[in-house]
């Protein structure tokens, strides 16, 4: 056995330098997580052209996923959002595939999971937080804050119903940002834990965490897939409600 | 927990930053308008598809239409040939039907004629046989010779009354 820091269920979310880059005195060093983003993006863009290189009339295996993705957010926004929707479906589909892919790659065994680590979807539930919140300024010019006063509530009760609505407001990138990465983290941990109980009890008696393993490899796909879901639908409603106020 | 280690913030935003510009960039410029491209290519082609077939069983409709039209002309100028064809049998037949009654009528009336031309001149003979047997006759039992003005007289008396 290797010791007990290949056992510490932890250890895959340590960030390593590969190239270390300082620049002002900041550490950007290209790491493990800066790689797998590469590696994510690469994949999601080698995907999505070469499926539909040959423009096919009838589509292949491959050809057919791309357009299943194409539509499935294509749908999404346009059941969510509606027609104004469709300038946001460049940043809606991006954001989905890079979600995806950053959680089905971290599945494979000594990959790194961007997804997993809070400062990454902070970032990314602050940009949608800060972009959709923009966009109803821009759209709405001051009657985008009539948002935080619901209708048909007494004014008696406006004091009150005000700071709720904008703590609630406030709450989104919180919750749509923890979700994310809790859930990764979670995931992943556990696995980690049940791969080191294989290690522990060996030949003997190791097979019994393994099969919990490997159920666990499926559920977690599924779990990946479901919240680049979540990540994004959120994102679609929280655009309609912004677009259309209520 | 290496989440919390805020020494790999930066990093990992600017990369975070970078990689997602780049993906956005990728998908807007590149990958979704091909995509769309296909999907639009294959729209466009169904409703070709389906625009030339409705045009095709448009057509079809037309030439059945045609067909009936035509069939239906032939029909009835069929009938009507055998309309005309019908009215000269029955005028022709008729026409020989009169021309017939017209003749055994003639015939008929010569055949009249001639019996009764026949009638007379047996009628004529009967008169001269009736007088040679009456001469005879009378010769034979009275003994008298009959003068032939006078046995024609009663001849002819006799021959009114039966008349």
């Amino acid at each position: 056995m290797a010791g007990a820091e290949q056992l510490n269920p932890l250890e895959q979310f340590e960030i390593h330098r590969l190239i270390p880059i300082e620049i002002g005195g900041v550490d950007v060093s290209f790491t493990n997580s800066s790689l797998w983003m590469v590696i994510a993006i690469t994949l999601v863009t080698l995907f999505l052209t070469l499926s539909v290189r040959r423009r096919a009339l009838v589509p292949g295996r491959w050809q057919s996923l791309a357009e299943l993705a194409y539509e499935f957010i294509a749908n999404m926004i346009r059941d969510n959002v509606g027609q104004e929707g469709r300038r946001f479906f460049p940043f809606i589909f991006t954001l989905f595939m890079f979600i995806l892919f950053g959680n089905m790659l971290g599945l494979i065994p000594y990959s790194f999971t961007y997804t997993s680590h809070i400062i990454v979807t902070v970032t990314l539930a602050l940009t949608v937080f800060l972009g959709i919140t923009i966009v109803g300024i821009v759209r709405h010019g001051l009657r985008f804050f009539a948002f935080f006063m619901p209708q048909g509530v007494p004014i008696a009760m406006m004091p009150l119903m005000i700071p709720i609505e904008i703590l609630s407001y406030l709450s989104r990138p919180v919750s749509l940002s923890i979700r994310l990465f809790a859930n990764m983290m979670a995931g992943h941990t556990m696995m980690k834990v049940f791969a080191g109980f294989v290690v522990i009890l060996g030949l003997f008696g190791g097979w019994a965490p393994l099969l919990v393993d490997v159920a666990l490899t499926g559920f977690e796909v599924l779990i990946a897939f479901l919240q680049a879901y979540v990540f994004t639908i959120l994102t679609c409603l929280y655009l309609n409600d912004t677009i259309h106020l209520h | 927990m290496p989440q919390l280690d805020s020494s790999t913030f930066p990093t990992q935003i600017v990369w975070l930053v970078i990689c997602f510009i780049v993906l956005y960039l990728l998908m807007w410029k590149v990958a979704l308008p091909r995509i769309a491209a296909v999907l639009e290519a294959r729209r466009s082609r169904i409703d070709d598809d389906l625009d030339r077939a409705s045009a095709l069983k448009e057509e079809a409709a037309q030439a059945l239409a045609a067909y009936e039209a035509s069939l239906a002309e032939a029909h009835a100028r069929a009938q009507a040939e055998l309309r005309a064809a019908a009215e000269q049998l029955a005028a022709e037949t008729s026409a020989r039907q009169a021309d017939l009654v017209a003749r055994l009528k003639a015939e008929t009336a010569a055949a009249e004629a001639r019996i009764a031309r026949a009638k007379q001149q047996a009628l004529k003979n009967i008169a001269a046989v009736a007088a040679e047997a009456a001469q005879a006759a009378t010769a034979r039992l009275i003994g008298v010779n009959v003068g032939e003005p006078a046995l024609r007289k009663a001849i002819d008396a006799a021959m009114g009354d039966e008349e």
